[in-house]
């Protein structure tokens, strides 16, 4: 795991551990010396990759997720070395645009993207991101009132607390862009110069042709085994498993895969029930371990209210690290449903990972839902509207209740529940 | 190891019972807190543990192992445990052919028959040691989990072979113990996973199973523990016997009470 202070497995290692190929047990992450714990050198050594920040309750290495308001719900970020799994909601606008904001924030903070998609060209998806709100507009406008006002109160003499006046303004506006998470406009375009200048790979399914495969037949599908082998490729040629030791900058690869378990990437989940069942459940499993031996976060999104055999849902995510659920009320009666006029849809924490620790950061809010406007997609608390009508009737109460217990079950690991109560 | 979770099943490190399968389970919650804690157990019992880590890494447990007291770096270069780290292995054994056997080679197969090399690394790893000082006082198997098995691939009736296989050897001939991990799915339809975890309960001396609240997400009650004490091999007329107690999972240890009971609502 990408912890701080972890001694994984040095390359000394002898012991009992059964690992065939003895000569590739490195990793970037080898404890100095003796210590207890949190080592600053460390410590240092990982802050310095640009775009993560050490999670505060266990010293985790956190990539921003591109929304500030997801990272806050699943504790700060997305560790590196997980798994982030995404619920497609129903018409798949939502969450691509998720994926659009990961892949955005990689940008931004320089990481390398891997994009993997079998419905449209990674070169097509890196053009639509969405542009980023830097400080450099902000605070453009932000200087231009704050200049309006200094001549009049730079003058101003303190009396009493003078020796304030020595002390530089503070500046109450945003802080640089080296910040952890960035906002992005949806309606604006990611400049092209941005994305020209920096280093991503894409997969793109239909093109990866047949070649020889150097595994035995096993019962992923096609596609999978070409993602795996891809996705290795480049975590092992660049470095991103501490194989390279002349690579002196480390970064972080962010991998994005979009529609996992889709029909185009020959998957047949989707269209029957019976179909391929452990094939999606060990593709997720071989990139679990491929994750957790690199610097690499993954976010994947998968339609699985289109997987018709529901015990996979389950496995899946058994074996993802944080499940988000995506439901979006366009479509469904609840798009007239005043309970709901605000917004846009749900959004179901489902997983959250306990990651080096026996407990995790869980907010208590468990009825979530989210907006998007041009500049921002928030995530909020669903306040329960007051109830205005002249006739409180029985029936009016019913239909509010009948969503509240419909969210009961989106509880998350900690417990299910089918009654709208809390305990 | 928690120290109340061992007054509740009335054991200690040093009295550890032998020949015995314990079997956790979780239901709508997370039960991996009862692996660390039998981990640390059987550690500090002085126990030589085979651990088949199928789903977290090796530092995850080291970092828990230590807030609960025991080192499992020291541990493995001493040779008290032998830890498979499947999510390592499993990188090794997709990308590149091996050339023995490997405890996971049913990775790379389309339609694996059964899990014999797992096995075999679990016979070789708990093989009494022939040099005349008794070092450890019972070999156990810690495994973690077995739902994983049936995810990648493996049927429920192979998984049920692989625990009897371990069962004989470990249990019987070695008189060590088995504590495996099984996730139960609950209402969606796993069958597969249904079989396997009935076929083990009937066959466990001891089942404990966390299970969320029915009435959803408390911040001071974590769950609630079922334990139930079985006599599989001697049919009984006295009934099992069985507790049930509520949790809450803090930093370095769990703190358990009766149904009602939180220290939040008294």
């Amino acid at each position: 795991m990408a912890a701080v202070a972890t001694c994984g497995t040095g390359a000394g290692s002898t012991g009992s551990m059964v690992a065939a190929g003895g000569k590739n047990n490195v990793t970037s992450f080898q404890r100095r010396g003796p210590r207890a714990s949190g080592s600053d050198s460390s410590y240092s050594r990982l802050v310095s990759i640009a775009g993560t920040r050490p999670s505060v309750r266990n010293g985790q290495l956190l990539v921003s997720t591109g929304l500030p308001a997801l990272d806050q719900l699943l504790g700060g970020g997305l560790a590196v070395g997980t798994v982030l799994l995404i619920e497609e909601d129903k018409y798949n606008i939502y969450s691509s645009l998720l994926f659009k904001y990961f892949l955005a924030e990689g940008i931004i903070n320089g990481h390398t993207l891997l994009v993997a998609s079998a419905k449209e060209d990674p070169a097509d998806i890196l053009q639509e991101l969405p542009a980023p709100l830097l400080d450099d507009n902000v605070k453009k406008d932000f200087d231009e009132d704050a200049c309006n006002h200094k001549t009049a109160e730079s003058n101003i003499k303190m009396k009493i607390a003078w020796r304030y006046q020595l002390l530089p303004k503070m500046e109450a506006g945003p802080v640089s862009s080296s910040r952890f998470g960035h906002y992005y406009d949806a309606s604006k375009k990611m400049p092209q110069e941005l994305i020209e200048a920096s280093k991503w790979h894409g997969f793109f399914s239909p093109e990866k042709s047949s070649s020889t495969l150097n595994i035995e037949p096993c019962s992923l599908t096609h596609g999978y085994i070409k993602l795996l082998q891809f996705i290795q490729n480049i975590i092992y040629e660049e470095g991103f498993d501490g194989s390279n030791p002349q690579k002196k900058q480390k970064n972080i690869l962010r991998i994005g895969i979009q529609n996992l378990g889709s029909p185009l990437w020959g998957d047949d989940i989707c269209c029957t029930e019976n179909g391929n069942s452990h094939s999606l459940t060990k593709f997720l499993y071989v990139l679990r371990g491929l994750l957790r031996t690199s610097l690499s976060a993954c976010m994947i999104t998968m339609p699985t209210h289109l997987i018709q055999n529901k015990a996979i849902i389950s496995r899946v995510t058994n074996l993802s690290d944080t499940v988000v659920g995506l439901e979006s009320f366009i479509g469904s009666e609840r798009e007239t449903n005043p309970l709901y006029k605000d917004y846009h849809g749900l959004i179901h924490i489902r997983q959250i990972p306990r990651l080096n620790n026996l407990i995790y950061d869980v907010s208590d809010v468990k009825d979530l839902a989210f907006k998007l406007k041009k500049k921002l997609f928030t995530i909020e608390r669903l306040h329960l509207p007051p109830d205005l009508s002249d006739t409180v009737s029985r029936s009016s109460k019913q239909d509010l209740a009948e969503p509240s217990k419909l969210l009961g079950p989106g509880c998350g690991v900690m417990a299910g529940g089918k009654k709208h109560l809390d305990f | 190891m928690f120290p109340e979770l061992n007054n509740l099943l009335n054991t200690t490190p040093d009295r550890a019972e032998q020949g015995k399968l314990t079997l956790l389970c979780d239901a709508n919650t997370d039960g991996s807190f009862l692996v660390h804690h039998f981990l640390s157990f059987y550690l500090k019992a002085n126990c030589k543990v085979c651990f088949v880590a199928l789903i977290q890494s090796f530092s995850h447990y080291n970092i828990v192992g230590q807030k609960l007291g025991v080192s499992l770096t020291v541990a493995r270069e001493c040779g008290q445990l032998v830890f498979l780290e499947g999510l390592k292995s499993s990188v090794d054994v997709f990308f590149r052919a091996q050339a023995e056997p490997h405890p996971l080679q049913f990775l790379r197969e389309a339609n694996a028959e059964n899990l014999q090399p797992l096995y075999e690394f679990v016979r070789e790893a708990l093989k009494p040691v022939d040099d005349g000082e008794a070092a450890w006082r019972c070999p156990v198997l810690l495994v973690d989990d077995l739902s994983v098995l049936l995810s990648l691939g493996m049927g429920a009736v192979a998984v049920l072979d692989f625990i009897h296989y371990c069962r004989a050897t470990v249990c019987w001939e070695r008189k060590g113990n088995i504590v495996a991990l099984v996730h139960d799915s609950g209402d969606t339809e796993d069958e597969e996973n249904n079989i396997l975890l009935n076929g083990l309960s009937h066959q466990s001396h001891l089942i404990l199973r966390a299970e969320g609240l029915p009435t959803g997400f408390c911040r001071d009650v974590h769950g609630q523990l079922r334990i139930l004490w079985r006599t599989p091999s001697q049919p009984t007329t006295q009934r099992d016997r069985s507790l049930t107690y509520q949790y809450k999972i803090q930093d370095k240890s769990v703190s358990f009470f009766a149904k009602g009971m939180s220290p939040a609502v008294l």
